[in-house]
């Protein structure tokens, strides 16, 4: 290899554009931040309150289908999160644990939700559940409600948003590595011990990572949604669907109030989601740091 | 602190199931999109009769949509009580689902429609391209919106207003079809309901005339604040946007008399009188006498003139590699 290339001066002009070139570049990556984002995320809480405060509550708090959607969404979002606690970490611990065949099928299956439209996941449902599907007519004998009802929001819901919490942890447990968890089973815990005790603290920011970016999702979810949700005001709407309702029925205050709620969900989760990044960047570095010093040692 | 927040989880888990109590009634009307405030007005006009009358408590939920998607979603499951969709097929389609019984459309007065409707124009204000009949919409320079024909009930019957406009007034079907395709080929966008081309035309200001429902017309120049008014086309279609019990969720639901009383109120003096309100044309002579300042004549004529029927209609216009097909390319 010619020595010329990995001089310090080298690197450092590979690494360092002009300053005109860097300058043009921060600036448009601004400016697209700037009109893409930040501007319609500020009009969002500017329509929300143009009609004062007053209005504002009385948009959230005054109108019986849109406190029901909220409500609807408080329920359906936290119960696809718990679902997907429960699958994201069998799921990454299965990948991250085990080697068995399929188990590049299972990883691409798991995001086989985020490349798929949601709509196709919400047909997906009726096929299933509806009256014409496989299993519609007799949950319709057993008068059993899925899809048009709660069940199926979740359904829907928990579906789109499945990855979030596996594509999480997989990383962070095979980082990690399992040495922490034989040491624990060879001193005679148990499966149950061994997860709560050793995994389950290894994981937490992980998992607490995935649980808000899930919830944030969770709650904004439209398209699969839509197409289960039968669209029955106070009874199906959750809050997205109610933001769309109250838009085209010309009601551009109560749209952009119940808007202006999950646009903050969206903003404290980035906060939290930052907060977290870094904890677990932390946690990552420890362990690869631990795991390079076992190595030497 | 957890435990907290899971009790109040489960207890609003349960205030949100508790709607359905047992003694209270509760029907479900799904409908069209542009009806949202109509039927909001009915019920509250019928629900407090209906409770004094029938003892019991009742309560109507609504869900409005593409009146095709609507009728899709009750093949598939939706607990529709009443169905109050924009045509006859759509309604019809739930029929050969074996949820209607045969012969729905006799079941109530004038064919189980209780009141019409036509497609008028929407302009800017002043009429600057100067838009009075059908042919002035294709005039070069002139945008059109409405929704999509195969998609929505609105689309479908500004397709239908047009087209007839030229074969009713001794124009051929080879002079519809160049009508048409000019007409598709000055639209910038097809939204694919009735709602979403009407906020094309009034918030983001795209397009010269908005061919939309009449009521609809009505809502958007008191939405507008002005900004657009209406004009009555000489020549138009009749629309008779059916209501139907959906027979097999009433029997399972016993929700059958309250479901024939809410639709029959509609066949009343008070029902057609709400209906007039909201713009959309009454079958009551009388009512609609009392008033004729707010409909003005309209030649209409029914979609049996340029069709043998509805499903003909359907399958002639609007069938995959039919008339629509043949000359509609979406715009790049």
């Amino acid at each position: 290899m010619p020595d010329t290339a990995t001089t310090p001066r080298n690197i450092t002009a590979a690494h360092e554009d002009p300053p005109a070139v860097r300058i043009a570049l921060i600036a448009t990556a601004l400016l697209i931040m700037g009109v893409l984002i930040v501007v319609p995320l500020v009009n969002v809480f500017y329509q929300a309150l143009a009609g004062g405060l007053r209005l504002y509550f009385e948009n959230l708090l005054g109108d019986p289908d849109t406190l029901h959607s909220v409500k609807l969404t408080l329920i359906v979002a936290p119960a696809a999160v718990l679902a997907n606690i429960v699958f994201g970490v069998a799921a990454a611990w299965a990948i991250a644990r085990f080697k068995f065949p399929g188990r590049a099928l299972l990883t691409a299956f798991i995001d086989l939700p985020f490349a798929v439209s949601p709509v196709v996941v919400g047909l997906f449902l009726v096929l299933i559940f509806g009256l014409q599907g496989f299993l519609g007519p007799w949950l319709r004998a057993h008068d059993i409600k899925v899809i048009f009802a709660i069940p199926g929001l979740i359904i829907a819901t928990a579906f789109v948003t499945f990855p979030v919490v596996a594509r999480e942890l997989i990383p962070l447990m095979e980082a990690i590595g399992a040495d922490e968890e034989i040491a624990a089973v060879s001193l005679g815990a148990r499966g149950w011990q061994m997860f709560r005790r050793v995994t389950l603290p290894n994981i937490k920011w992980g998992l607490l990572y995935g649980i808000i970016l899930c919830n944030a999702r969770a709650m904004g979810e439209f398209g699969a949604v839509a197409v289960v949700s039968g669209r029955i005001s106070g009874q199906t709407d959750t809050m997205p669907l109610r933001v769309e309702k109250l838009f085209q029925e010309y009601n551009m205050p109560g749209a952009f109030a119940v808007a202006s709620v999950l646009a903050s969900l969206a903003v404290v989760t980035l906060l939290v989601k930052s907060a977290l990044e870094w904890k677990t960047r932390s946690d990552l570095a420890a362990a690869a740091r631990e795991a390079s010093e076992g190595g030497q040692a | 602190m957890k435990k907290i927040l899971f009790v109040a989880w489960v207890a609003m888990l349960a205030s949100i199931g508790s709607g359905a109590a047992a003694e209270s009634l509760t029907l479900l009307n799904v409908s069209y999109d542009p009806t949202r405030e109509l039927w909001r007005d009915v019920n509250a006009h019928f629900i407090p009769a209906y409770q004094k009358s029938a003892g019991t408590t009742l309560e109507i939920k609504q869900s409005h949509g593409g009146s095709g998607t609507q009728a899709r979603a009750v093949i598939d499951g939706l607990d529709a009580d009443v169905v109050t969709l924009a045509m006859w097929p759509d309604t019809d389609a739930i029929r050969k689902a074996k949820l209607i019984d045969d012969g729905w459309e006799k079941e109530f007065p004038h064919d189980s429609s209780p009141y019409s409707s036509t497609i008028v124009f929407v302009v800017r204000k002043g009429n600057p391209k100067n838009i009075k009949d059908w042919p002035d919409i294709v005039k070069p320079g002139v945008e059109i919106v409405t929704p999509n024909p195969k998609t929505s009930g609105n689309g479908k019957f500004s397709f239908l207003a047009a087209w007839g406009a030229v074969t009713e007034r001794g124009g051929s079907e080879a002079d519809a079809l160049a009508f048409v395709t000019k007409l598709y080929g000055q639209t910038p966008v097809l939204d694919l309901g009735a709602r979403g081309s009407t906020t094309t035309f009034v918030q983001k200001k795209i397009g010269d005339v908005h061919l939309t429902w009449e009521n609809e017309a009505h809502l958007e120049v008191q939405e507008a604040g002005g900004a657009v008014e209406i004009v009555y086309p000489p020549i138009s279609v009749l629309a008779e946007p059916p209501v139907a019990i959906v027979d097999a969720n009433v029997k399972r639901k016993g929700t059958g008399a309250a479901a024939k009383a809410y639709l029959d109120f509609l066949y009343t003096a008070e029902g057609q009188d709400i209906i007039a309100k909201h713009y959309f044309r009454p079958i009551d002579e009388k009512v609609f006498a009392a008033h004729t300042a707010s409909f003005p004549d309209v030649k209409r004529f029914p979609v049996t003139a340029i069709a043998r029927s509805w499903d003909d209609a359907y399958d002639k216009y609007f069938g995959d590699g039919k008339i629509f097909d043949s000359f509609y390319k979406p715009k790049k």
